[in-house]
C-alpha cells in the first residue's frame, strides 16, 4: 500500500469510526460524517447526471448531431423548474403528466403478466401423490388462506374466519423467514465493515 | 428484581457490545465454515458456466454502498466466472452510486484478466429512471446510450458489434438492493422474455423465490451466503482447470465473511433463548402470584 | 386548462402505450422509442430540481440556525468539492479526485451507516422475539429455524438446510405470492385511476 493509499484508507477509517460513535449517542464527529456524506453524495449525483444524462440526451444530440427534436424534451424538462413560480407553476404539470401516463402506461400491461398472470400460473400446478404434489398443495392451500386473509369485503368469521388463520399463519411463516434473511443480510454490512477495519490495522501494524 | 427479569431487561449496550466482540473472534482467530450449496445458486452458476467463449451476458450492477457488503462479492465472482471464459460483457448501473460500485470491480476484474474496454466488455454506466432505461435496452441499447460510460460511440466498438438489445444476451443478471430487481423481472423478462437471474440482498431474497418457482427467474443468490455459494462453486471450478486461473489466489471474501456470520448469530440466537426463558419464568411467577 | 390539460395528456400517452404493447408495429416501436428516451431526458431535470432544493435548504439552514451552521456548511462543502472536481468527463474514471472521494468518503460513510443496523437488529431481535402467542411463536421459530442455517452443527444442519429450503419454497412462496398478487393488483388499479383522472393529487394543489 502506497503512502497515499494509507492517507485515503486512514480517512476511511475515520469516517466509519465517527458513523460507530453513534451507538453510544448522537454526538458531533456522527453528525459531521453524515452531513459530509449528504454533500458529497449529492455532488457526485450531480456531476453524473450531467455527464452521462444532460451531455448525451441534451448537449450532443441538440448541439453535436443537430437533432432539433430533442428540443421538445429539453423544453418539457425545462418547464419542471417552474414550480418554483408561483405564477407559472402549472406548467410544471405538463411534463409531469407526460411521465405519469408513459410509465403508467407501460407499467399496466407488463405488471399484469409478470406479478399477476404468471403468479397465478405458476399456482396452478397439477397435484400429484409424490412430495412435489404435496408441497404443491400445501402451497396452493397457503396462497388461497393469505389471500383471503386479505380480502376485507367479509367479515372473518365462520368456515372464512379459519380460512384467514390459516391465511396469518402461512404469513407469519413468510415473515419468519424474511427475518432470519434479514439477520444475515444487516449482520453482513457489519462483518464488511469489520474486515475493512481489520485489515487496514493489518497494514498500519505489519500483521 | 429477580435474575429472570433481568434476562428480560438487558441494556442494549450491552448487546452491542457482546455482538461487536462476537463479530471480532474471526478476525483475530480466523476459521472457515462449510458452505453447503442451494439449487437456486448452483442454476446461476451452471447456466454461467455453459456458455462458450465469445458469448455474451449482461450484468445489471445496480446497488449503492449501503449493500456491497453483500452484492459485491457475487457481483466479483460472476464477473470473474465470466472473464475466465472469455464471454463478452455488456454492463450498466441503474442506480446512482451504482456506477462507482461497478467501476471499482470491473477495474479489479478486467486488469487481472487482462479484458480491454470496447474489445472485451461495454459498461454503459448510469441512467435515471431504471424502468424505462430496462425497456429501451429491450428495443436497442443504442436508444439510451448511444456511448459508454467513457464517451466511446457504441457503433465505433468491436465489442458491440451486431448486438443490439437483450436477444443478443445469453441472459441478465441483475445485483440488486431496491426495486430495480422488480423491474428487471416485470420489464426484461416480462416483456422481452429475456432469462434473468438476481442476487438480491438478505433482507430482500424471501420475497422472490416465488419467480424463482415460476421460471420468471433461473436463478437467485440470497445476500452473503448466496455470495458465498457461488465463490464455492466458482472456486471448485478452478481447481478443476488444467491450467493456473488469475482468480486462483485472489480473497473470496464471502467464503471468509461466513465465519463472522456464525459466531454473530450464535450471539443473537443466544440472546433469542435467553429472553424466552426470562419470559417464561417471570410469566411462571406472575401466574403463582395470582 | 391549468387542470385538464395534464389529464388529457396523462390519458391519452397512457392509453396509448397500452395499446402499443398489444399491437407492436414499425409505427407503434417508433413511438414507443422516443417516448421512452424523452421521458428519460425530461426526467434528468426533475432530478436536478430535488438536488437544487436540497442545496436551498441547506443554505437556508445555515443562514437561520446558528447551532446547524457548521453541519451546513459541511454539506455544501462536500457538495461543491464534487462538483468542482467532476466538472471533466475523465472525472469518471478510476483513479480521478472525484472518484478516489467516491471510494473513501462516499462509500465508507454509508456502509458503515447501514452497518448500524446490524446493531438495531439484533436488540431488536432480543426485545421483539418472544413467543408470547401460538402467531408470535410461529414466527421466532421460523426465523430461529432460518438463522440456525448459519451455524455449522454436523448432521443437524443438513435436515436444518433441507428444512429451510422447504420453507422458502413452500409456506414462503406463499406467503410472499399473495403479497405479490396484492401489490400487483394495487399498481394495475393505482395506474388506472391516474390515466382515467381519478387520482390527481401528483398534479399538486391549484
Amino acid at each position: 500500500m502506497t503512502t497515499s493509499e494509507l492517507l485515503l484508507n486512514g480517512l476511511a477509517a475515520f469516517l466509519t469510526l465517527c458513523i460507530f460513535s453513534f451507538l453510544y449517542k448522537d454526538n458531533p464527529f456522527y453528525k459531521f460524517a453524515e452531513r459530509l456524506v449528504a454533500g458529497v453524495s449529492a455532488g457526485y449525483w450531480t456531476m453524473l447526471l450531467y455527464h452521462t444524462s444532460f451531455h448525451d440526451k441534451v448537449i450532443v444530440p441538440i448541439f453535436q448531431q443537430g437533432y432539433w427534436w430533442y428540443i421538445i424534451p429539453t423544453i418539457l424538462g425545462i418547464m419542471m423548474w417552474t414550480r418554483f413560480s408561483k405564477k407559472w407553476a402549472w406548467l410544471s404539470r405538463i411534463s409531469l403528466a407526460f411521465y405519469m401516463g408513459i410509465a403508467t402506461g407501460t407499467s399496466i400491461p407488463v405488471v399484469m403478466y409478470a406479478a399477476i398472470y404468471k403468479q397465478l400460473e405458476g399456482s396452478m400446478n397439477q397435484i400429484t401423490t409424490d412430495a412435489t404434489g404435496i408441497n404443491t398443495l400445501l402451497m396452493t392451500i397457503g396462497l388461497i388462506c393469505a389471500v383471503s386473509y386479505f380480502y376485507f369485503s367479509k367479515e372473518h368469521d365462520g368456515w372464512f374466519g379459519g380460512m384467514s388463520r390459516v391465511g396469518i399463519y402461512t404469513l407469519m411463516i413468510g415473515f419468519g423467514a424474511g427475518f432470519g434473511l434479514t439477520v444475515m443480510g444487516r449482520i453482513a454490512l457489519l462483518i464488511e465493515r469489520i474486515i475493512f477495519l481489520r485489515d487496514y490495522l493489518l497494514v498500519l501494524f505489519g500483521g | 428484581m429477580a435474575f429472570y427479569d433481568n434476562m428480560i431487561d438487558i441494556d442494549r449496550r450491552w448487546i452491542y457490545l457482546v455482538l461487536a466482540l462476537a463479530v471480532m473472534i474471526p478476525a483475530i482467530i480466523p476459521f472457515t465454515v462449510p458452505v453447503a450449496v442451494t439449487p437456486e445458486v448452483n442454476d446461476i452458476f451452471q447456466f454461467v458456466d455453459t456458455l462458450e467463449a465469445g458469448d455474451y451476458m449482461f450484468l445489471g450492477i445496480d446497488y449503492d454502498p449501503s449493500s456491497m457488503a453483500e452484492l459485491h462479492p457475487m457481483c466479483r465472482a460472476i464477473m470473474a466466472h465470466c472473464f475466465s471464459k472469455d464471454i463478452n460483457l455488456i454492463m450498466c448501473s441503474l442506480s446512482q452510486n451504482g456506477q462507482g460500485m461497478a467501476e471499482q470491480i470491473i477495474d479489479e476484474i478486467s486488469a487481472r484478466y487482462n479484458k480491454k474496454s470496447g474489445e472485451d466488455y461495454c459498461f454503459l454506466g448510469y441512467k435515471p429512471y431504471f424502468a424505462l432505461v430496462i425497456l429501451t435496452m429491450g428495443l436497442n441499447f443504442r436508444v439510451t446510450y448511444p456511448n459508454d460510460v467513457y464517451g466511446v460511440s457504441l457503433d465505433e466498438m468491436p465489442v458491440m458489434d451486431g448486438i443490439r438489445n437483450y436477444n443478443d444476451c445469453a441472459g441478465v443478471i441483475g445485483f440488486e438492493s431496491g426495486n430495480i430487481a422488480d423491474a428487471w423481472i416485470a420489464y426484461a423478462n416480462g416483456r422481452y422474455d429475456t432469462p434473468v437471474a438476481l442476487g438480491v440482498t438478505g433482507v430482500m431474497a424471501a420475497n422472490y423465490y416465488p419467480y424463482l418457482q415460476t421460471g420468471q427467474l433461473f436463478g437467485l443468490m440470497p445476500g452473503m451466503k448466496g455470495a458465498a455459494e457461488y465463490e464455492t462453486l466458482f472456486k471448485q471450478r478452478l481447481e478443476r482447470l488444467p491450467e493456473k486461473d488469475p482468480s486462483e489466489d485472489e480473497r473470496m471474501v464471502a467464503r471468509e465473511s461466513m465465519a463472522y456470520q456464525t459466531t454473530s448469530h450464535i450471539v443473537i440466537l443466544f440472546f433469542i433463548i435467553i429472553s424466552n426463558i426470562g419470559f417464561f419464568l417471570s410469566r411462571k411467577h406472575e401466574k403463582k402470584i395470582i | 386548462m391549468k387542470r385538464t390539460l395534464p389529464l388529457v395528456i396523462v390519458f391519452c400517452s397512457g392509453i396509448l402505450l397500452i395499446i402499443q404493447h398489444f399491437i407492436p408495429s414499425e409505427e407503434s416501436e417508433f413511438l414507443y422509442t422516443y417516448a421512452l428516451d424523452w421521458i428519460i431526458t425530461v426526467g434528468v431535470y426533475a432530478i436536478m430540481l430535488g438536488i437544487w432544493s436540497l442545496i436551498r435548504v441547506t443554505v437556508n439552514k445555515a443562514r437561520r440556525d446558528p447551532g446547524e451552521r457548521f453541519y451546513a456548511i459541511t454539506t455544501l462543502a462536500g457538495f461543491s468539492f464534487m462538483v468542482l472536481t467532476g466538472w471533466r468527463a475523465e472525472s469518471l474514471h478510476a483513479g480521478s479526485i472525484f472518484m478516489t472521494a467516491f471510494n473513501y468518503i462516499l462509500i465508507p460513510i454509508q456502509a458503515t451507516i447501514f452497518s448500524l443496523l446490524a446493531f438495531y437488529v439484533a436488540s431488536a431481535s432480543y426485545r421483539a422475539f418472544r413467543a408470547r402467542s401460538a402467531l408470535a411463536t410461529v414466527l421466532l421459530l421460523t426465523a430461529f429455524i432460518v438463522m440456525l442455517r448459519l451455524i455449522p452443527l454436523g448432521p443437524i444442519s443438513k435436515a436444518n438446510n433441507w428444512l429451510v429450503g422447504w420453507i422458502l419454497m413452500v409456506p414462503n412462496l406463499a406467503a410472499s405470492r399473495a403479497i405479490i398478487l396484492g401489490v400487483g393488483l394495487g399498481m394495475i388499479a393505482t395506474s388506472m385511476k391516474i390515466i382515467l383522472g381519478i387520482e390527481r393529487k401528483y398534479l399538486g394543489g391549484d
